[in-house]
């Protein structure tokens, strides 16, 4: 137990250093961008209506002091990591004056609930169908499985999903393929509106299961056909233990401890596959987000949702690595 | 070294398959040398003819004959994965076989940083990027940047191979010769990574080609230069599906995923080959 704290504790210092590092290099880089977010907003107002010099100029140092434009680099830097702490970043350019942090808020749902029921319904069905794959070489299905797996997985995310929606959108439209509900459903907890949400998931989501599938299938068909040559599992068979429980307690339970880890190792790209579905999909949650922000040229925007970003994934990796020991009892006994 | 690709053509159907994929890509992209206009060039042919006799591959809305252009586009969108490779196997190499053979502080402190860039979500990083330089974002800065994050995985990787190499009898001999821990390193651990290192160059060329694709589209590069995501983004932007463009559209995914599974062949070949236990399944037995 006390070797589980220490474990626990060195992986906590592992992911405060990853926060550190990500959002440190995320402010760095926004705040070499040339766009002043003062000027932005002053050419925006003096577009569209004439105003007086003097007025634009209270305008500019009005906004200079909300921005706190004129501080020196370092300064910015401790100040950001200040307000980040209690999160708040500051109002956003594109929708302003709202604060970045809530359009952040309001978004991560959406993410968060998409990411998570892709995520483990591709790891689970991926890595049963593999090791059966690896254990039943001959079957004829898992071996079609397996070539389609192939053709599949290295396609990026962008082709698959635009693939989709060619398909579920253009050939043949059965399925919503923009938006995260009707528009002509109230948002709030009705059947109507959960059911609506179901519905326009089913096709972003499609497009992360079928790629994560490809790939947490074919690692487990790798590792599985090693296994398969031990000698525990060749004196078990001869043994006469059914080969059902061969397979699912002996070999596959022992190859799910590597794929575990595998999956956190593979996060921060499914995560960057996200963004680009979602953007495909007109899904509302960071990626759509941060695209938008991009475009609007959008500072505080991008610097909050790529911060958060770093902060999602560290942490789903973290929650990921705890769940090792309890999976692996030799970790957990050393 | 022709040994090795004789006996994996012969054995290995993946093998033969990708370098039959690939190749088909690499020659079409050879093909851009004798185009008869350069690519930044619009309206020199008519526009939005379906593929014939004359265009092989049609003409787009902008007036360029999608052959040359997607020619063009996957010379470049090679080049750029190749560069990534090489930047990125530099780096994985160095931090791989310094951690695996100096060990110690030196390893711990080069894992560390190696979990910091694996945790990071690559893209994002990629996108701020492009916020901040927009159209100076040229190729090569792109391909700089990229293998600046693309190389924990495989530095891992060699790093595992190299610990094991640092216990072996040969290495003692040339510790007790007096040779330079650099020579060490480079002249006789490196043979010994050399088969990690092309299967994970190929599998980075997948990963950043898909990368570059997916930033293009969202028109987060130079998008005047031809690449497999620009060529996609222009037709998103001249509504090719909504005009009945469809070959400005499907020719280019088409190609791309040939390219992309020749590619995810060759790795899984060599991967295979790296292996001797299912090498020998391969060839002996089964």
């Amino acid at each position: 137990m006390r070797d589980y704290l220490t474990f626990v504790l060195k992986r906590l210092v592992q992911l405060a250093a990853v926060v550190f590092a990500g959002i440190s290099a995320a402010f760095f880089i926004t705040h070499m961008s040339p766009i002043s977010p003062v000027e932005m907003i002053v050419g925006r107002v003096a577009a569209q209506a004439s105003f007086s010099p003097q007025a634009l100029q209270d305008l500019r140092e009005a906004l200079t002091e909300l921005f706190a434009a004129d501080l020196p680099l370092h300064i910015k830097y401790l100040n950001f990591w200040a307000r980040f702490v209690v999160g708040d970043l500051g109002p956003s350019l594109i929708a302003f004056p709202t604060p970045a942090m809530q359009l952040v808020m309001r978004a991560l749902p959406w993410t968060v609930g998409l990411l998570a029921v892709a995520i483990v319904m591709s790891w689970t069905i991926g890595n049963l169908l593999g090791g059966l794959a690896g254990y039943y070489q001959n079957n004829r299905f898992l071996k079609a499985f397996g070539v389609v797996a192939m053709g599949i997985q290295p396609i990026p995310y962008y082709i698959v999903a635009f693939l989709l929606v060619l398909i579920f959108g253009y050939f043949w439209p059965v399925l919503p393929i923009s938006g995260g509900f009707a528009m002509n459903v109230r948002p709030g907890f009705t059947m109507e509106y959960i059911l609506s949400i179901l519905h326009h998931s089913i096709l972003p989501a499609a497009s992360l299961v079928i790629v994560g599938l490809g790939i947490s299938f074919l690692g487990m068909r790798a590792l599985v056909s090693n296994i398969v040559t031990e000698d525990y599992v060749t004196y078990a068979e001869l043994a006469g233990v059914k080969s059902e429980r061969v397979v699912f307690f002996y070999v596959i339970r022992n190859a799910a401890v590597p794929q575990l880890t595998g999956l956190a190792m593979a996060l921060g790209g499914i995560f960057s596959g996200t963004i680009i579905t979602e953007q495909v999909f007109g899904y509302p949650g960071l990626g759509t987000l941060l695209v938008t922000a991009v475009n609007g040229g959008d500072t505080t925007l991008v610097l909050a949702v790529s911060s958060m970003a770093v902060v999602a994934v560290a942490s789903a990796i973290f929650v990921i690595d705890l769940l090792h020991p309890l999976l692996d009892p030799r970790v957990r006994v050393k | 070294m022709f040994a090795v690709i004789r006996d994996l053509a012969r054995y290995n159907v993946e093998f033969a398959a990708g370098t039959l994929l690939v190749g088909i890509i690499v020659i079409f992209a050879l093909a851009s040398f004798f185009a008869p206009a350069p690519p930044h060039l619009i309206y020199v042919v008519p526009p939005d003819m379906p593929p014939s006799t004359t265009y092989w591959f049609g003409t787009n809305s902008r007036g360029q004959d999608l052959f040359w252009q997607l020619s063009f586009a996957f010379r470049n969108t090679l080049s750029f994965g190749l560069m990534v490779a090489v930047i990125s196997r530099i780096i994985s190499i160095t931090v791989g076989l310094l951690a695996g053979y100096v060990g110690g502080w030196m390893d711990r402190v080069l894992m560390f940083f190696n979990d910091i860039f694996v945790s990071l979500p690559v893209f994002p990083i990629l996108i701020l990027f492009y916020f901040v330089l927009r159209s100076n974002l040229d190729m090569f800065t792109l391909a700089l940047i990229m293998g600046c994050l693309g190389w924990p995985f495989d530095a891992r990787l060699i790093r595992s191979v190299a610990l094991g190499l640092r216990h072996r009898e040969f290495t003692r001999h040339a510790v007790f010769s007096g040779m330079s821990a650099r020579k060490i390193m480079f002249e006789e651990h490196l043979p010994y990574v050399m088969p990690i290192v092309f299967a994970t160059a190929i599998a980075n060329m997948i990963w950043s080609i898909g990368l570059e694709v997916t930033l293009a589209v969202l028109g987060f590069t130079n998008i005047n230069v031809p690449t497999v995501g620009t060529t996609l983004y222009w037709a998103n932007n001249h509504s090719a599906m909504v005009v009945g463009v469809w070959w400005w559209i499907l020719i280019p995914v088409v190609l791309i995923v040939i390219l992309f599974i020749g590619l995810f062949l060759l790795t899984v070949a060599l991967n295979e080959y790296i292996d001797p236990r299912s090498r020998l399944r391969r060839i002996g037995g089964a």
